[in-house]
């Protein structure tokens, strides 16, 4: 009798007690395409640290098309007035979003934990929307990695290239001894990825910034641009026949298996080693891309917050914004999705080798102002412009265009697309 | 007296027979609402969208036929239009010349001829998802057919259509054609059978010889079952999207794009809203051109007989 009574007490307490805390608390609806094995469980230590602070957490994952899927439903349920509260969004697509006046303002949280001083310059222009944060950083990914098979490069006598003069001695020797120099997905952002690598490398990150960041057309149709697609064609010449619409963790395994000798690609490829069980430095070698070892070109995803009207809602939004850019969630996040976190100053301890490489380059190109954001992942330039610069980097890469017509129909596409 | 009780049955009778002509308006009434909004209305929303300068969502700023000129000037498009032509005439016509071919064959009294029909009419089943990963299997140079020739002894055999950027718009057609001519086959057979057999005997005793039957005869009476053929293929071309997803994903580079690849490219991941809505004005009057003609002389030639 008197055990059914406390229990009784109990549930009466506990329902009370749900009450209660659901009037303080809120709920985030999240709109993102994090749906894979590692980013899935990334995703989840989120959800975790805002259940315990008593939020709830809607998961709306749309998976599929790097993120197109997700960016119709939020279309969609935008124009329809009835927004997420939170959503992958990232690069200048911010400031688009930024211009349909749907975003909050997070400078009361960016103030209590001083964004400015966390973040690099670069980066929190990238989350500001006409001065003020309207998003969350989550992650830096560095583009400019190539990915070494040091067996290939040792059985054909080859030495692995900092420069393209080099890569291309290299990868004549590779080629001679009967493998494919270059692992290679041909689907346009992966060409698009080594083009931009070779642009930083071959023009420097002034020209980098000019051609690929403001899109100017001078020095999209320059001499330099010339030269940057006369090494790309150079590079292309040591592919595969095969390579047209392979995916990139296809061409990773080219690497892996011993087939191919390198790859260009972000530091993401570091997962497919891994659960290969290949170990850093005797099975693979991560280099920056030949001449681009100064510089270090960044896809930060990021949580665009929309204006909210229900207060519980809002509350669990601002507690879901500090809490991704505390330390604890930056470095579990990361670990789990093989990037690095976006915050400066975190501990190294708990990362990998690649990962510690990632995280100097970060700091002191974000010093000396060569951290620049990738064109190729939707960091740089608006979507349009981006797909106009696609279109011509593919279209060279599947043609015989000289590097002259390349520059000028790239100058002339780009202005079209503006 | 015998007005008044009349009235009420008149009155009732009336009514019935309002509900009896007012029932199938109200039964179908749903359907041609939405048919009206979802369908024509949004056209037309499309249509007053490639009008404005809309990037990321809809945006009433008008620029008359700006997107339009950008559209036009646009080298990618002209492929994809191209492109558009090659696979639209090349898909009907195979279609419809290997789907008669098999229906006249199957049409030859032979044995197991359920069976073969089934096998035949089988890839209809499939999505074209499924089609399109098949055959980007089939005919990957390194792991498909070509490889497979290879290993059988002929080392110089090359079949790189796929990975081809001048050749790439082809595997798109062949992938088409496995998945429809069959389809095109029970359309005819379905013809054929419907013929009547009282005809063909009157030529035999004519003294026709029978590839002639089929010439003069049999093929021209089946004129309603063509016209099906081209109506049904021809929206399956034009619409085609997931097939070269999958198989091709337009390229190498943007060699196998088709118009609507295209649109949705531009309109949903490049955030240009208004030039993917215009790419999808200008498809529509193409159809529009195509369709209208065609459907016109054929109902018109119905009419007359």
């Amino acid at each position: 009798m008197n055990a059914k009574l406390i229990r009784y007490v109990l549930c009466i307490g506990l329902a009370v007690g749900m009450l209660v805390s659901g009037a303080f608390a809120g709920e985030v609806e999240v709109l993102h395409w994090w749906t894979s094995g590692g980013e899935a469980k990334s995703v989840a230590v989120l959800k975790d640290l805002l259940e315990k602070e008593g939020h709830a957490w809607k998961d709306m994952a749309v998976a599929g098309g790097a993120g197109a899927n997700a960016m119709t439903v939020l279309k969609s349920r935008a124009v329809s007035g009835n927004p997420p509260t939170a959503a992958q969004v990232k690069g200048p697509q911010i400031q688009q979003w930024g211009d349909e006046g749907v975003l909050t303002n997070l400078d009361d949280v960016a103030m209590a934990a001083n964004w400015d001083k966390l973040l690099p310059k670069v980066v929190a222009d990238v989350m500001k929307y006409k001065g003020h944060y309207v998003a969350v950083p989550v992650n830096v990914h560095k583009i400019n990695w190539m990915w070494v098979n040091p067996e290939v490069f040792k059985k054909s006598g080859a030495k692995i290239p900092t420069t393209w003069v080099e890569f291309e001695a290299a990868a004549k020797k590779i080629k001679a001894a009967g493998y494919i120099p270059v692992g290679w997905g041909g689907q346009n952002w992966q060409e698009a990825t080594v083009w931009e690598s070779i642009v930083l490398g071959v023009g420097g990150a002034d020209f980098y910034k000019k051609a690929l960041i403001e899109a100017d057309p001078n020095s999209l149709g320059s001499a330099t641009m010339v030269k940057c697609f006369d090494t790309l064609r150079m590079v292309l010449k040591y592919i595969d026949k095969d390579a047209p619409g392979r995916d990139w963790n296809l061409a990773t395994s080219m690497v892996i298996q011993g087939k191919a000798g390198m790859q260009f690609m972000g530091d993401w490829a570091k997962g497919e080693f891994k659960a290969a069980e290949k170990k850093f430095g005797t099975d693979y070698i991560a280099m920056p891309v030949p001449e681009t070892s100064n510089g270090y070109l960044f896809n930060v995803d990021s949580f665009i917050m929309f204006n909210v009207k229900d207060e519980g809602a809002k509350k669990a939004q601002k507690a879901m914004a500090r809490l991704i850019m505390e330390p604890k969630f930056q470095e579990v996040f990361n670990i789990n999705k093989g990037s690095i976190p976006c915050r400066l100053g975190m501990s190294r301890n708990p990362f990998d080798f690649p990962a510690i490489y990632s995280f100097d380059t970060f700091e002191a190109t974000a010093a000396s102002g060569a951290l620049l954001p990738s064109m190729a992942h939707e960091m740089a330039v608006f979507p349009a412009i981006r797909g106009a610069m696609f279109d011509v980097v593919t279209s060279f890469c599947n043609s015989s265009m000289t590097s002259q017509k390349a520059a000028k129909n790239l100058a002339a596409e780009v202005k079209n697309a503006i | 007296m015998t007005s008044l009780t009349h009235t009420p049955t008149a009155r009732k009778k009336s009514l019935f027979d309002h509900l009896e002509t007012f029932l199938p308006k109200l039964v179908l009434a749903p359907t041609f609402i939405a048919g009206i909004i979802f369908v024509y209305g949004f056209i037309l929303w499309t249509a007053l969208l490639s009008f404005t300068k809309s990037r990321l969502l809809p945006k009433y700023e008008f620029v008359g036929l700006y997107q339009y000129v950008k559209l036009f000037t646009n080298d990618r498009w002209w492929v994809a239009s191209k492109n558009l032509l090659i696979f639209g005439f090349l898909f009907v016509a195979i279609c419809i010349v290997l789907g008669l071919l098999l229906a006249i064959l199957l049409d030859q009294r032979i044995r197991i001829e359920g069976a073969i029909r089934t096998i035949y009419l089988y890839p209809m089943a499939l999505s074209f998802i499924v089609t399109g990963t098949a055959w980007k299997w089939i005919l990957n140079p390194s792991l498909g057919l070509e490889r497979l020739v290879r290993q059988l002894g002929f080392e110089n055999f090359s079949f790189d259509w796929l990975v081809n950027a001048d050749m790439s718009i082809y595997t798109v057609v062949i992938a088409g054609v496995w998945q429809s001519s069959g389809f095109v086959m029970a359309l005819f057979l379905a013809g054929l059978r419907g013929i009547d057999d009282a005809i063909i005997k009157a030529a035999q005793v004519d003294g026709a010889s029978l590839p002639r039957i089929y010439w003069r005869i049999i093929i021209p009476s089946m004129r309603p079952v063509f016209f099906s053929a081209v109506i049904i293929l021809s929206h399956i071309a034009i619409k085609s999207f997931d097939l070269v997803m999958v198989l091709t994903r337009g390229g190498p580079g943007y060699s196998s794009d088709l118009p609507a690849t295209f649109m949705y490219a531009f309109a949903f991941t490049r955030s240009r809203l208004a030039f993917g809505a215009a790419s999808a004005m200008v498809m529509f009057g193409a159809v529009m051109a195509i369709i209208i003609p065609y459907l016109y002389s054929e109902l018109r030639v119905k009419r007359n007989e």
